[in-house]
């Protein structure tokens, strides 16, 4: 009784921990802004044209756009792993990312370019792609209320490789400019946007956070155990329904505009449980600032490392997930559970 | 049973298939008693586990319908029905290193508003019901680092949290040992004695029955078999039928019965 009595309350420690990540962004936002091949002074920004273009028409816009992508690449992450009970599942481990590249991909070639009452195509096309890929992993892991853990993750090493020739095979059907810009796009660059680009985006981020956010306590309770959240009162497949749109969504939209950028999901995720415990109703929130820290230190990490060149992100994300993904791994084969 | 005892739960004519050409469940009628330790047993795959289910809520009949408290389990609100029903699966693994008092303290959410997280209280609720399983001191480990009898422990406390009228637990002895299989056995008794909670409960462990349990269920593919007290169930005419097996025997010894098959 005595232990239970000094935890800090739960509500407290959420608070906390928002507010701390909240710095942590603001920090890696500033640095970000600051890093580049050409250094920007506050002087600079005052006087001379070149440098302010640099930083609001550049810089700035593309600190947002990693913040964004990381924000809902994470909190997918830590969504997808709580609903198929999966510490390993991501993204781009289970092929959703996959499924979104096959659409946005098919719309680059098809020249895709309208927008049906302001919602660009590649949008929707992401969108279908992801959330087929998400059916079929789910469908394939599921045996009765239990998800097995192998199945999952195989099923989503498959639907990447499909995905992934699929992409080559529009790439060498559509004629060389748009085959060029599929192949750029798909590096995962976070290049010029601009921030219309951005609007665009957060009409549909904001309320798929909102909404994922909303159904913390149900993911924490299905985290436990599906056929538990169920006899506690969750509405299991309405909550399934909802966290594959929710997360297709938020995967079509960073793909259609980021490209792939692997992993993300499954670090930060990862690194918020280290810090801040278990309880899915902080790990949520905690992963949509993380993600956006996250993101923004590796974009500026791939504008420094090898200046004036600039790597892609989806290459330092890679590089760094990689290995986490296969420490993971090992650890995981020793829990007798699974 | 007899007498005017209005039952907690009951089933009637439930017939369940999880693909419509196999029925699983067979047009079963049972009435589950308040304040009474009832046993489930049947051979594998005879549908107990899904009658269990059935009871929980977590599946609903294809025809006839499962009773709670005298309201049809499928026009009550989900959440009403966990402050009233707790169900301990079979599976136990948890895929995250989730605290066990974190664990516990899931069941108290059919209380807590969706927004909010469990209060003071309920994390007292939640260390009161991890002390009657004697896990009180497991409060703090991660759950996954539990051994299976212990976090099978942890998931009855979490269906002791939730302050449930009926238990349903599928055969919780799984992978425990005679001193944990025994234990919980008694713990369930206890429980009853001391704030008459119902409980069915799938088992195997068919020698803890008597004296332990008030009441037996046997099925026998999909059908209700026999019922009764369990000196009247087991015996060795009734067990070869359930379990189709010609070399049960049965002994009563010191007021509890000894199974064994040949």
């Amino acid at each position: 009784m005595l232990a239970a009595a000094k935890l800090a309350p739960p509500a407290a420690h959420l608070w906390r921990t928002m507010l701390l990540l909240t710095a942590v962004v603001a920090i890696m936002s500033l640095i970000a802004l600051w890093a580049g091949t050409q250094t920007i002074t506050l002087a600079q920004l005052r006087t001379d044209e070149l440098s302010r273009t640099l930083f609001f028409r550049l810089r700035l816009p593309r600190v947002v756009m990693a913040a964004l992508i990381g924000s809902s690449l994470a909190i997918v992450g830590a969504a997808l792993q709580a609903l198929f009970r999966n510490p390993l599942a991501d993204p781009s481990t289970l092929g959703v990312s996959g499924g979104g590249a096959v659409g946005a991909a098919t719309a680059i070639a098809l020249g895709w370019a309208e927008r049906i009452s302001g919602i660009p195509l590649i949008f929707v096309a992401a969108f279908c792609g992801a959330i087929a890929a998400v059916l079929v992993v789910h469908k394939i892991a599921r045996t009765g209320p239990v998800m097995l853990p192998g199945a999952l993750l195989l099923a989503g090493v498959v639907v990447n490789l499909i995905a992934s020739a699929a992409v080559l095979t529009i790439q060498y059907m559509t004629d060389s400019t748009r085959a060029l810009q599929i192949l750029r796009w798909l590096i995962g660059s976070l290049d010029v946007v601009g921030f219309d680009t951005i609007l665009r985006m957060l009409v549909f981020l904001i309320p798929c956070w909102i909404g994922l956010l909303l159904f913390s306590r149900d993911l924490h309770l299905l985290a436990m155990g599906e056929e538990t959240a169920e006899a506690l009162g969750v509405n299991v497949a309405r909550c399934e329904l909802v966290i594959h749109l929710l997360s297709s969504l938020l995967v079509g939209v960073t793909v259609a505009v980021g490209g792939a950028i692997a992993f993300v999901g499954l670090i930060v995720p990862h690194a918020v449980r280290l810090l801040f415990g278990q309880d899915l109703r902080i790990v949520l929130p905690g992963s949509l600032l993380l993600g956006a820290a996250f993101l923004i230190a590796c974009d500026a990490l791939a504008r420094v490392v090898l200046s004036p060149i600039e790597l892609p992100v989806g290459a330092v994300t890679g590089l760094l997930g990689g290995p986490v993904f296969l420490w993971l791994l090992y650890r995981r084969q020793r829990y007798s559970a699974l | 049973m007899g007498g005017p005892v209005t039952p907690i739960a009951a089933a009637r004519n439930v017939e369940f298939g999880y693909a419509t050409s196999t029925p699983v469940i067979r047009g079963v009628s049972l009435e589950v008693n308040p304040g009474k330790l009832c046993a489930l047993i049947g051979a594998n795959g005879c549908g107990k586990s899904t009658l269990v289910r059935l009871f929980a809520g977590l599946l609903a009949p294809v025809k006839g319908e499962i009773v709670f408290q005298g309201t049809p389990l499928g026009s009550l609100p989900r959440r009403e029905a966990a402050r009233q029903i707790a169900y301990v699966p079979q599976n136990t693994a948890m895929a995250f290193p989730f605290t066990v008092l974190e664990v516990v303290l899931t069941g108290r959410s059919p209380y807590t508003p969706r927004f909010r997280f469990e209060d003071e209280r309920d994390r007292e609720r939640a260390m009161e019901a991890l002390a009657t399983v004697d896990a009180a001191h497991l409060a703090m480990r991660p759950v996954t680092e539990l051994s299976g009898g212990e976090r099978q422990m942890v998931a009855v406390a979490r269906a002791l949290a939730q302050d449930p009228q009926f238990l349903l637990m599928d055969e919780p002895s799984a992978g425990l040992d005679l001193k944990h299989r025994a234990g919980l056995a008694r713990t369930l008794a206890a429980l009853r004695d001391r704030r008459g909670l119902t409980s069915l409960v799938v088992t195997h462990d068919l020698h803890l029955i008597d004296p332990l349990f008030d009441y037996v269920f046997a099925l026998r593919r999909g059908e209700l078999l026999a019922q009764g007290k369990p000196a009247e169930v087991l015996t060795d005419a009734s067990l070869s039928d359930i379990y189709d097996d010609q070399h049960v025997r049965t002994r009563r010894v010191e007021g509890r019965t000894l199974i064994w098959s040949n």
